[in-house]
């Protein structure tokens, strides 16, 4: 999708879901038909807002899935249980349902590809959503960026694109970490505990090499990581965060 | 609206809000605290969405740095916590 020559201002657009992808129990992929959709960088989101009978309106941000080169636009959400809008998203939304969103938004947690690395990408709970569009940008653009993702998730279960992650790590040179917090499968070879600074030392591009580094989760796990890379020597100025709300991880 | 946690976010929550408002991107516009005077990107800033209206907290001191209130569609942008808000880098 080509970038508007021109932004105008930000304003609603009518949306209409074509298809979903049911990535865990409680994340689903929402895949849109967007005929006014500017085009958009790895990172940025979408706000989607939702309107009652009433005239009530709620409205959330979310990470856009998809890359920018890629044909459809597609935004993976997790149900929260408390919250007003992911729920809608994910358990009542039907194919041929129009969505009101604006976008893209955002420009501080974007990577693209002249930015370069290495890349250090840092997820997680349904935080891998923006870090998965980088890595597919990185693919569809044929850069040869060094990329490592750790990723964080309860259980298997619960780990957002898996076959697809797994795939980049086998084939695409993108060094691909799950670690799993809550409960591992018999035989798991990959890492079983919170992220920490022991893990990041493990982890992580050494601070010498000064990788570019991108964390998106719940506000602990973001914080967490950012202090640990900073006293393991990395530049904060290199370090980007991105926080939603409470969740597993 | 359910009872929930308090929520701290930060501004890359609150970008389209702040483009509406702004006009532009401002994620990535640098602002200055008026209280201890760090400074950062705006999308570093720790946001409260839940709180009335939308509130944005120094990342170092905690001071409050900005507060958008719609209501009507009408936007009241307080930004007294900010000492300067630089669009440029």
């Amino acid at each position: 999708m080509a970038r508007a020559a021109v932004r105008g201002r930000l304003s609603w657009q009518v949306a209409r879901v074509s298809a979903f992808v049911d990535e865990t129990q409680d994340v689903r992929s929402i895949v849109l038909e967007a005929p006014a959709w500017p085009g958009h960088r790895a990172g940025q989101h979408v706000d989607i807002r939702l309107t009652a009978e009433d005239g009530y309106q709620a409205q959330r941000s979310y990470s856009i899935a998809s890359a920018p080169e890629d044909e459809e636009l597609v935004l993976t959400v997790e149900r929260l249980d408390d919250g007003e809008v992911s729920p809608y998203l994910v358990d009542e939304l039907r194919p041929g349902d129009e969505l009101e969103l604006r976008g893209p938004v955002g420009g501080y947690f974007v990577w693209e590809e002249p930015l370069g690395g290495p890349l250090l990408l840092v997820g997680g709970g349904s935080g891998v959503v923006p870090l998965r569009a980088m890595l597919r940008h990185r693919r569809a653009v044929g850069s040869t960026v060094p990329v490592r993702l750790l990723y964080s998730a309860r259980t298997l279960d619960d780990v957002i694109y898996r076959d697809e992650l797994t795939g980049l790590g086998a084939m695409d040179a993108v060094d691909v970490r799950f670690t799993l917090t809550r409960d591992q499968p018999e035989g798991w070879d990959g890492y079983a505990r919170r992220i920490d600074r022991d893990l990041l030392e493990e982890v992580a591009w050494p601070a010498s090499e000064e990788p570019l580094t991108y964390v998106c989760g719940p506000t602990s796990l973001v914080e967490t990581v950012a202090s640990a890379l900073v006293d393991l020597g990395h530049d904060p100025a290199r370090i980007r965060t991105e926080r939603f709300g409470p969740t597993g991880t | 609206m359910a009872d929930v946690a308090v929520t701290t976010l930060d501004g890359n929550a609150i970008a389209g809000l702040l483009a509406d408002v702004f006009g532009q991107e401002m994620t990535l516009a640098t602002g200055t605290c008026a209280s201890c005077g760090a400074s950062g990107e705006v999308g570093t800033f720790v946001v409260y969405t839940r709180a009335p209206g939308t509130v944005a907290r120094c990342p170092a001191c905690t001071s409050v740095l900005m507060v958008l209130v719609t209501v009507r569609n009408v936007t009241c942008v307080d930004l007294r916590g900010l000492a300067a808000l630089d669009l440029t880098r």
